[in-house]
């Protein structure tokens, strides 16, 4: 294990994975989203892709084999295990403003996802600031899609000790907001510290 | 809408961009069938600030883009709203071509080869677009594809729907701020068309009054009421 580390509800995390490493990251608690975003670590401009990503597996949820796509169309990181099943990449992360808009002015102060990605990116420096926030994924997040062309915030389907596992596809930067979100079930009301592992190289 | 400000055919897999202004509406007319028309939207005081695909869903609780529905951006604000939509559904969550896929898909066509016949992608077209503003590939986000139409199964299996867009198939934009709106006619990558076959869009602009109080896209859900008074707060 090259690093081990908790972090705390409303906490982040930035790190670079060399290609082949692991990132297994632990929901201590049960039902604690974890929002996500991943780059090229030689070219940052070069972004996790949740379109991309969705398109071309052909399904609106990421799970055990799915290839997180960049820009470039391959990808940086794949799911190698996953004993929660199904995680979210179209909820999007929250944000002052868009705590306003779904919740109402009093929310407007209350700590968000987005600001943690703004805190470990300037923490980061090389210059990655609020353009290169693009769309997220959300671990352990569900975010179900209906037929009809709906969308829902459902319950979540983790669990305390549920995992995801990521292989580095390439030299991959890591930047994570352990969502402190209060008004929505996505940490159940809740929100708890998750457990980072990155593993060397198999 | 009143007299046309603009009344102009996008060719078959072209890009363009224009600024849009508050006031202002965008009809897209699919003038064959089976077109479909990426499109990317920044705010034009603060290109920052833009179209946001997760903000847009979640605060409506939708899934796809129709009449009724405001593009909202990442700072909570009501970009451009759907005011008209013959076509019932259009998909914001599958992304567009590049010339990989493109090549892929339906064979690269050089411009030596083929003139302006060749074959373009929908990325390098935006990305082109995107420059003409100063804006570049830390600016692509999740875009809309008018006229296409990405099914979801009970599993979230995603299938792409031939024959979605009739001819004629109509989708307007009201502008709720000075917007700068980028787009490619470039087919969508799922589309199972075996020759290549992008279709020409007519694009109608038009003087059309703001949101007023009564606004169905507005009042569609507390959360729209609390967008539009974000962008409203932004003009005093």
């Amino acid at each position: 294990m090259r690093l081990g580390i908790d972090v705390p509800a409303g906490d982040g995390w930035i790190g670079e994975l060399a290609a082949g490493e692991t990132l297994r990251i632990v929901d201590l608690h049960g039902n604690q989203a974890v929002d996500t975003l991943f780059f090229d670590a030689h070219d940052l401009a070069n972004r996790y892709s949740a379109v991309d990503t969705l398109r071309e597996q052909r399904s609106a949820y990421l799970t055990l084999g799915s290839r997180l796509l960049a820009l470039d169309g391959q990808p940086l990181v794949t799911i190698t295990a996953d004993t929660c099943g199904r995680h979210d990449t179209l909820g999007g992360a929250c944000s002052q403003e868009s705590n306003v808009v779904r919740y109402g002015e009093h929310t407007r102060h209350m700590h968000a996802c987005r600001n943690t990605f703004l805190t470990q990116a300037l923490r980061w420096g090389r210059g990655l600031e609020k353009r290169d926030l693009s769309h997220n994924v959300n671990f352990f997040m569900n975010v179900p899609l209906t037929p009809d062309g709906g969308l829902e915030f459902a319950d979540g389907i983790s669990a305390p000790g549920k995992y995801v596992e990521l292989r580095a596809d390439r030299d991959t930067l890591v930047l994570i907001s352990n969502c402190p979100q209060l008004n929505n079930p996505c940490n159940g009301y809740d929100p708890t510290p998750v457990r980072l592992l990155v593993g060397a190289a198999a | 809408m009143s007299e046309a400000i603009l009344d102009e055919v996008l060719p078959p897999a072209a890009s363009w961009s224009r600024l849009c202004r508050r006031g202002t509406a965008l009809t897209l007319v699919d003038l064959e069938g089976g077109a479909n028309v990426a499109a990317l939207l920044y705010r034009a005081d603060d290109p920052l600030e833009r179209y946001c695909m997760p903000d847009t869903l979640k605060a409506q609780h939708v899934s796809r883009l129709t009449a009724g529905v405001a593009l909202h951006s990442d700072m909570g604000r009501a970009l451009a709203s759907i005011v008209e939509d013959t076509c019932g559904w259009h998909d914001t969550i599958t992304g567009h071509a590049t010339a990989a896929i493109v090549a892929e898909r339906w064979g690269a066509a050089s411009y030596q080869e083929h003139r302006n016949d060749w074959r373009r992608s929908a990325r390098d077209g935006l990305l082109v677009e995107l420059a003409k503003h100063g804006l570049g590939r830390r600016d692509l986000l999740g875009n809309a594809n008018f006229f296409t139409k990405i099914a979801v199964g009970e599993d979230g299996e995603l299938a792409f729907v031939a024959d979605h867009s009739p001819p004629a198939a109509r989708v307007t934009l009201r502008f709720e701020l000075d917007t700068i709106v980028v787009l490619s006619s470039v087919p969508h990558p799922l589309d199972p068309a075996p020759d290549w076959s992008p279709g020409p869009v007519r694009l109608v602009m038009g003087e059309m009054p703001p949101a007023g109080a009564e606004d169905p896209v507005r009042t569609a859900c507390p959360e729209n009421e609390r967008a539009f008074a974000a962008t409203e707060a932004t003009l005093r």
